[in-house]
C-alpha cells in the first residue's frame, strides 16, 4: 500500500503529511526544552547570593560551537536547495560539510565534558579549599585509608564564595600551578560532575540532552547522505522532502543552542 | 520551507545563507560583549535581560529565514500558536510556584 501525501499537499492542510508532521514533533520537542529552560530559571533565580557559578564554561569554545552550528545550519539548507534544482553532487558536498561540522561541534562538547569531569574541588582540613585539573595521584592513593597523593593544577582558596565567579579580579589574578595534596590532608573532594551542583546539574542535563539531538540528526543526515540517497534515483520529490524534513529538524537544534549558549555560557 | 512550491535560485540561496550567517555572527559578538560588560554594575539582571533579547532576535533570524517560518503557511503557525501558548503556561505556571513552599518548609 502507498503511503499517500509524501510528496503531494493535502487540500486541507496545504502541507505534505510529513512536514505537518515535524512541525507537530517540534512543537513536542519546545515543550521538552521549555520545561528544562523553566527548572533552570527556576534553580538560578532561586540561588542564593553569590552561589550561581559565573565563568565556569569556556566561552570561546561555546563561541566556536555556535559558529559551527550556524554553518551546519547553513550547509543543510543548501543541501536541499541543491536538491530543488537537481544537482545531487552539490547535494552530496553541502551534506558531508553539515556532517563533518556536527562531528566538530561533538568533539568540542565531549572535550569540555571531559574537562569537568577532569576538574577537582578538594576541601582540606585546613578550612581551605584546593580547586584544579587532575594531574597525577600515588598507585597507594586511597581516601578512606589516608593514603598517598593527589596532584592537581590550580589554585588554594580560602573561601568558597571565590570560586563561584571565575570572572572575577580575585579569579583573574590567582596563580595557578601544581599542588600536591596527601590523602591525610583532604577532607572531602569531588569533581565537577552533574552532582557537583545545581549549575553542573542543569548544565549536564540540558546540554546533555541537546548533544544527544545533535547525535540523532547526524545519524539522519547520514542516513540520507548514504543508503537513503537511493530514493533519489527512484523518487527525487520524496527525497527532497525528506531532506526537508531533517532539515527542519536541524535547523530547530540550532535554534536550541542559540538560547543554550547565552544561558550557560553568558550569563 | 514552504517556498518549495516556488522556484529555487541557488545563488540566492548562498546569498541570502552568508547574511544569515553575519547576522547570527553579530549578534552572537553582541552577547558576549554585553556578558563582559559592565552594564548594570554588580547586578547579573540587566546584562541577562539584554542578552536573551539578542539570543530572541538571532532566533527569529534562523526560524525565519532559515527555517522559512515568515513564509508559511496558516496551519503551521496554528500549532505554534498553541505551542507558546502551551509553552508560557508550562513556564509561568513553574515560575509562579517558585516561592509556594507547604507550611513548615525549610530552605537551605
Amino acid at each position: 500500500m502507498e503511503i499517500p501525501y509524501t510528496v503531494h499537499k493535502r487540500a486541507d492542510t496545504g502541507l505534505y503529511n510529513a512536514k505537518l508532521g515535524i512541525w507537530l514533533f517540534l512543537a513536542s520537542e519546545v515543550m521538552l526544552f521549555g520545561g528544562l529552560f523553566s527548572a533552570y530559571v527556576l534553580l538560578r533565580v532561586g540561588a542564593g547570593e553569590g552561589t550561581w557559578p559565573h565563568g565556569w564554561l569556556d566561552v570561546r569554545l561555546g563561541t566556536i560551537n555556535t559558529i559551527l552550528l550556524a554553518l551546519s545550519a547553513i550547509t543543510t539548507l543548501l543541501a536541499w536547495a541543491a536538491l530543488k534544482v537537481k544537482e545531487f553532487g552539490k547535494f552530496k558536498f553541502y551534506h558531508a560539510c553539515t556532517m563533518l561540522l556536527a562531528l566538530s561541534f561533538l568533539g568540542i562538547k565531549s572535550y569540555e565534558y571531559y574537562d569537568k569531569f577532569h576538574h577537582y574541588e578538594i576541601k582540606l582540613n585546613n578550612g581551605t579549599i584546593a580547586d584544579g585539573h587532575f594531574v597525577e595521584q600515588s598507585k597507594d592513593f586511597d581516601l578512606v585509608k589516608k593514603t598517598g597523593t593527589f596532584t592537581i593544577h590550580g589554585h588554594i582558596v580560602e573561601r568558597h564564595a571565590e570560586l563561584m565567579d571565575m570572572r572575577s579580579d580575585e579569579a583573574k589574578k590567582a596563580v595557578h600551578e601544581e599542588h600536591v595534596i596527601a590523602a591525610a590532608d583532604i577532607k572531602h573532594m569531588e569533581n565537577y560532575s552533574p552532582r557537583h551542583n545545581t549549575f553542573t546539574a542543569i548544565y549536564f542535563t540540558m546540554s546533555g540532552l541537546h548533544a544527544l539531538h545533535i547525535l540523532g540528526g547526524t545519524l539522519v543526515i547520514f542516513y540520507l547522505w548514504g543508503p537513503g540517497s537511493k530514493m533519489w534515483k527512484t523518487d527525487p520529490e520524496r527525497f527532497t522532502n525528506r531532506i526537508e524534513v531533517s532539515g527542519l529538524f536541524w535547523h530547530f537544534v540550532d535554534l536550541v543552542w542559540v538560547f543554550l549558549f547565552p544561558v550557560l555560557y553568558l550569563t | 520551507m514552504s517556498e518549495s512550491e516556488h522556484p529555487v535560485v541557488f545563488k540566492d540561496y548562498l546569498r541570502r545563507c552568508l547574511l544569515v550567517l553575519l547576522a547570527v555572527a553579530c549578534m552572537t559578538a553582541m552577547m558576549i560583549a554585553t556578558s563582559f560588560s559592565t552594564i548594570g554594575g554588580a547586578s547579573w539582571t540587566p546584562k541577562v535581560a539584554l542578552i536573551l533579547a539578542i539570543a530572541a532576535v538571532n532566533a527569529f533570524v534562523i526560524a525565519g529565514f532559515l527555517m522559512h517560518l515568515l513564509s508559511e503557511k496558516k496551519l503551521i503557525y496554528t500549532v505554534l500558536g498553541f505551542t507558546v501558548f502551551f509553552f508560557i503556561g508550562l513556564a509561568g505556571l513553574t515560575i509562579w510556584a517558585m516561592h509556594d513552599f507547604p507550611v513548615g518548609t525549610t530552605t537551605h
